[in-house]
């Protein structure tokens, strides 16, 4: 087990890369042998990392706050470390990614048919870097992995995306790495100030207080940007429409974390007096997208739109219950953050499917699904149901440990966020209505044929795991427990004295 | 000064090469017209790898001085030499195809590439104003031919006549410079002035003079506001020409360009570091935003150098040793990427003729997935995106600049690498999103795809993990020379 143990998560990063090299390697790519071979090669590298992650987390020691599955290398320069490893907060992020990432392959089976091969690997490479954001222990490494997945992304979005792509991958590429220079720049201040590129050894650092407004700032521009809060939100929408189905899971599955995650291993703990005085802004911004872009969300013609701005909102949640800075609210947003990996991106894959079939994302071209596509209603309710929050569902337990911590923060706070389950339904349930009931007049859409057994095969884990987070959502919340506690001490310098109303 | 023979192991790099040259010269006279070029640039190619062997002898030595001080060898004149002999290499081994194909294949340009390369050398090792300005002179001239060496056609003729007066001006003004510093110190030795000079208040002629001599320097490194001449020169010289420009004399010119304010006026360095801020921060922004419009992929190479330089000299500006060593390290990737760009770009042929446009690449990955791999390596590590090599240059220089306190400099040049990756980020757009236009003709030279693949490997995530720690740890050996 040792030897699994020291080398789990590069063998994870590894995995995926010696799948590209392998896809490299198959000659040609319009036969569909060739087709078939290299969606077979996909698939299993996938599923091979998702069994990488379920020892991973079978393996996972949920009584500790330490670093596990811990590699260190000396790397080059002087501080800059190859150092892995990882704890309650971001272990479940590499198994979501995992998980996601065979359902989002299968996705493609017959949805991506050109430059296949490009396609593959673009995703494999995504995987790669994904999983190093969520174990990366070293701040070069971190943001090497962090802005390197921007590469694959864009190019996701702009060869297989849809009329409008290139403006869309610009948008989404150089608003991101605006955002993030900023935040180069401050790590490189803070390797120079402490001497180490090591996030556990920064986190122990205590940066002067004027120097931590800065850092917080920098680090904000780039989370803000990736989260994304509004104002800078405006990329998502365009990204999520143009990008090809399964560009879109990923965006919304994990890419999205990557925002709250870095609030969580870098804002916080690192700098914990800025993260009090001006906790205030992000709640400022956070509630104004939980009810703006709800409201936006209502209003949207086109599937992909809505449910991207439903994504603005909900991340709204997870900035508002991370810097509640107390157990619950922390704990509600990473498991939001986790139900909404699953729920969005199985929404998203809702939409390829009718996609696929009628090739149009506006609602109005639809309706009545429920006629003639059974099994498809049944499924897409279901997630709806997560998405809106629904007892039972995954939505529900990140929600309500969000709405008590903000409760336990400031009242005010939460009242405003309760508006946003409120909208949340509305806008979830009026899409449903459009969409699946009512009556099945148009001869097209009458046409379309219920899930193939593919189309079940990716659905099925989702449901399930919808189900499970919802029903027990101790065995998610139990691995977080620790490191959210070591999280708090390491954040409450100036809280408990105020912020109490 | 005494009269023995001064001691010559210190320059024999430099005296291969010059006999070298010399021997290439006769050779290429001396034998069938026909073969005369195949010939010269074999053995041209032999001589560089030979002068390299000979310099790498030299690594374990400590600083030496011959000439009566004219010249110095030390550990970063070892490592800035083997930069350019890599630059002059790789724009040999790329040549031959095209110039044979463009019927431009003389001999003279070995000889010249020889010449100019000793020049560099010369430059790298100056430790004299006049030292310096022979080997600047020595590599100029050379250059100047060379971007006319096509002569039958106008624009080239026309980047080599540029080039010559641009060039000859600021050798004048860096000739003037060299003659105040003179007059106001009384030596133009590097070692003398570093240790004579006291302050600036009380010698403005020195300060003039300095700042005329940079403003030289500047030119020859292309850096705003002395950059006017680098588009037109790289756009009308013959591609295999502009791609020895833009590597190698950019290092050999950064190099000199450290060794003269490093080495012989360290104590004026809160003077000449505001100039250098300025240069810096002033290229980086003309290289990302007139870059923008640019629909030649020659020019847009030529603005993004400029950019370059703006992010090398933000190292210099530090005026430390940690970013003497951020420098160094930005220009071997820098040299990698430069190389591999044209490498690609000297690809772009069709129907016997070259194409230069942007457009012109249009599906390239659908027409040629492997090279369009490679260009998109060279555009995204061009643009500094992390887990290519270029990252790894601007992480070093950024982190230079923030160590010497120079904030607004590194939040300008942050910014101004956004603003560049929209149009490297054009360059790959073209090649993966748009539809194919007709192939380019399939690559017969095999150096050439070769110069291609180790140049895109280099600047590959492979790199992170087998030529970053060498390369930081020689940087920091070389920038020893200056601790």
């Amino acid at each position: 087990m040792s030897f699994l143990e020291n080398n789990l998560l590069s063998m994870m990063m590894l995995i995926p890369l010696v799948g590209a090299m392998t896809l490299l390697m198959i000659k040609g790519q319009d036969s569909d042998d060739a087709k078939l071979n290299i969606r077979a090669v996909t698939l299993l590298c996938t599923i091979l990392v998702f069994i990488g992650s379920i020892i991973l987390w079978y393996n996972f020691d949920n009584s500790t706050a330490d670093y596990q599955f811990v590699e260190n290398y000396a790397w080059f320069g002087d501080t800059i470390r190859y150092h892995l490893g990882v704890d309650g907060i971001s272990m479940l992020f590499v198994v979501l990614t995992a998980f996601l990432m065979p359902i989002v392959i299968l996705s493609t089976w017959e949805a991506v048919d050109t430059r296949l091969k490009e396609f593959m690997i673009a995703f494999l490479l995504l995987e790669t870097l994904m999983i190093g954001v969520f174990s990366a222990l070293d701040i070069f490494l971190f943001y090497v992995f962090f802005e390197g997945g921007l590469i694959p992304m864009f190019l996701i979005i702009g060869v297989w995306g849809g009329a409008n792509r290139i403006y869309a991958s610009y948008k989404f590429f150089l608003y991101t790495l605006l955002g993030s220079v900023l935040m180069l720049v401050a790590m490189l201040w803070m390797v120079l100030e402490s001497g180490t590129a090591d996030i556990p050894s920064l986190m122990n650092y205590s940066f002067s207080a004027e120097a931590q407004t800065w850092l917080w700032l920098a680090f904000f521009a780039s989370f803000a940007v990736k989260m994304p809060m509004w104002p800078v939100h405006t990329w998502l929408p365009d990204a999520h429409v143009q990008a090809p189905t399964a560009g879109s899971v990923i965006l919304a599955g994990v890419l999205l974390k990557m925002g709250g995650y870095g609030f969580l291993r870098f804002s916080l703990p690192m700098f914990p007096d800025a993260t009090n005085d001006l906790a205030w802004i992000v709640f400022g911004l956070s509630l104004i997208a939980v009810i703006y872009t709800s409201l936006v969300a209502l209003v949207q013609s086109d599937m992909k739109k809505l449910i991207a701005y439903s994504s603005v909102a909900h991340m709204g949640f997870v900035t508002i219950g991370i810097f509640t800075l107390n157990q619950q609210g922390i704990e509600g947003s990473i498991f939001q953050m986790l139900s909404h990996g699953i729920v969005s991106a199985a929404l998203f894959l809702c939409v390829g499917v009718v996609y696929d079939r009628l090739h149009t994302r506006e609602i109005d071209r639809y309706g009545g699904l429920s006629i003639n596509m059974k099994r498809y209603a049944v499924i897409f309710v279901i997630f709806t149901m997560a998405s809106v929050g629904l007892p039972g569902t995954s939505g529900f337990v990140g929600e309500v440990l969000v709405l008590f911590g903000a409760f336990e923060y400031n009242s005010w706070v939460a009242f405003f966020a309760s508006f946003g389950v409120v909208l949340g339904a509305a806008y979830m349930l009026w899409l449903t209505r459009r969409l699946i009931f009512g009556d099945l007049v148009k001869d097209d859409v009458k046409a379309m044929p219920d899930l193939s057994a593919r189309e079940m095969l990716m659905f099925l884990p989702l449901i399930a795991v919808v189900f499970w987070m919802g029903i027990y959502p101790n065995s998610f919340l139990e691995p977080m427990h620790k490191s959210v506690e070591k999280l708090m001490t390491q954040t409450s310098v100036a809280h408990t004295a105020t912020h109490k109303e | 000064m005494t009269s023995e023979l001064p001691i010559l192991t210190a320059a024999m790099p430099e005296i291969v090469l010059a006999l070298g040259a010399m021997v290439l010269l006769m050779v290429g006279v001396f034998s069938d017209k026909k073969k005369a070029f195949d010939i010269t640039n074999k053995l041209g190619m032999v001589l560089i790898v030979l002068v390299g062997i000979v310099l790498l002898t030299q690594v374990d030595a400590s600083r030496q001085l011959t000439f009566g001080g004219m010249f110095v060898s030390d550990s970063f004149a070892i490592y800035a030499k083997v930069l350019v002999l890599i630059g002059s290499l790789a724009a040999l081994f790329m040549a031959s195809r095209y110039l044979q194909s463009e019927n431009i294949a003389r001999f003279e340009f070995v000889v010249l590439v020889a010449l100019a390369t000793l020049g560099m050398m010369l430059m790298i090792s100056a430790n004299n104003l006049l030292s310096l300005y022979i080997g600047l002179e020595l590599q100029s001239l050379s250059l100047y031919v060379l971007a006319a060496i096509n002569r039958d056609r106008a624009r080239s003729t026309e980047a080599g006549l540029k080039y010559f007066v641009l060039g000859a001006l600021s050798s004048g003004m860096l000739l003037y410079g060299v003659s105040l510093i003179y007059g106001f110190t009384g030596t133009t030795d590097f070692d003398l002035l570093a240790s004579s000079y006291l302050a600036a208040g009380d010698n403005l002629g020195l300060i003039v003079g300095l700042v005329f001599v940079m403003a030289g320097l500047a030119f020859k490194v292309s850096a705003v506001p002395f950059h006017m001449w680098t588009p037109d020169v790289y756009e009308g010289a013959p591609t295999p020409v502009t791609a020895f420009f833009a590597a190698a004399p950019k290092v050999a010119a950064l190099a000199l360009f450290t060794r003269v304010v490093m080495g012989a006026f360290p104590t004026l360095s809160t003077e000449w570091s505001q100039i250098i801020v300025f240069m810096s921060m002033a290229s980086m922004l003309v290289g990302a935003f007139f870059a923008l419009r640019q629909t030649n992929i020659k020019r847009l190479m030529a603005y993004s150098s400029i950019g370059h330089v703006g992010f090398a000299l933000m190292g210099l500006a530090a005026g430390t040793v940690g970013g003497i060593e951020a420098l160094l390290v930005y220009l071997a990737i820098y040299l990698t990427m430069t190389v591999g760009s044209f490498g690609i770009i000297l690809t772009m042929r069709r129907g016997e003729k070259m194409v230069e446009k942007v457009e012109d690449l249009a599906g390239l990955s659908q027409n040629n997935l492997p090279m369009a791999i490679a260009f998109a390596v060279f555009m995204f590590s061009l643009a500094g995106i992390p887990g290519l090599a270029g990252f790894i240059g601007k992480w070093y220089v950024v982190m230079a600049a923030v160590n010497a306190h120079l904030m607004p400099l590194a939040v300008v040049g942050v910014l101004a690498s956004v603003v560049s990756a929209f149009y490297y980020l054009r360059v790959i757009k073209v090649m993966f999103f748009d539809d194919p236009a007709t192939p380019f003709e399939p690559v017969e030279s095999r150096s050439l795809k070769g110069v291609i693949l180790v140049n895109a490997l280099i600047n590959s995530p492979l790199s992170y993990f087998f030529l970053i720690g060498p390369l930081v740890t020689a940087a920091a050996w070389a920038a020893g020379a200056f601790a």
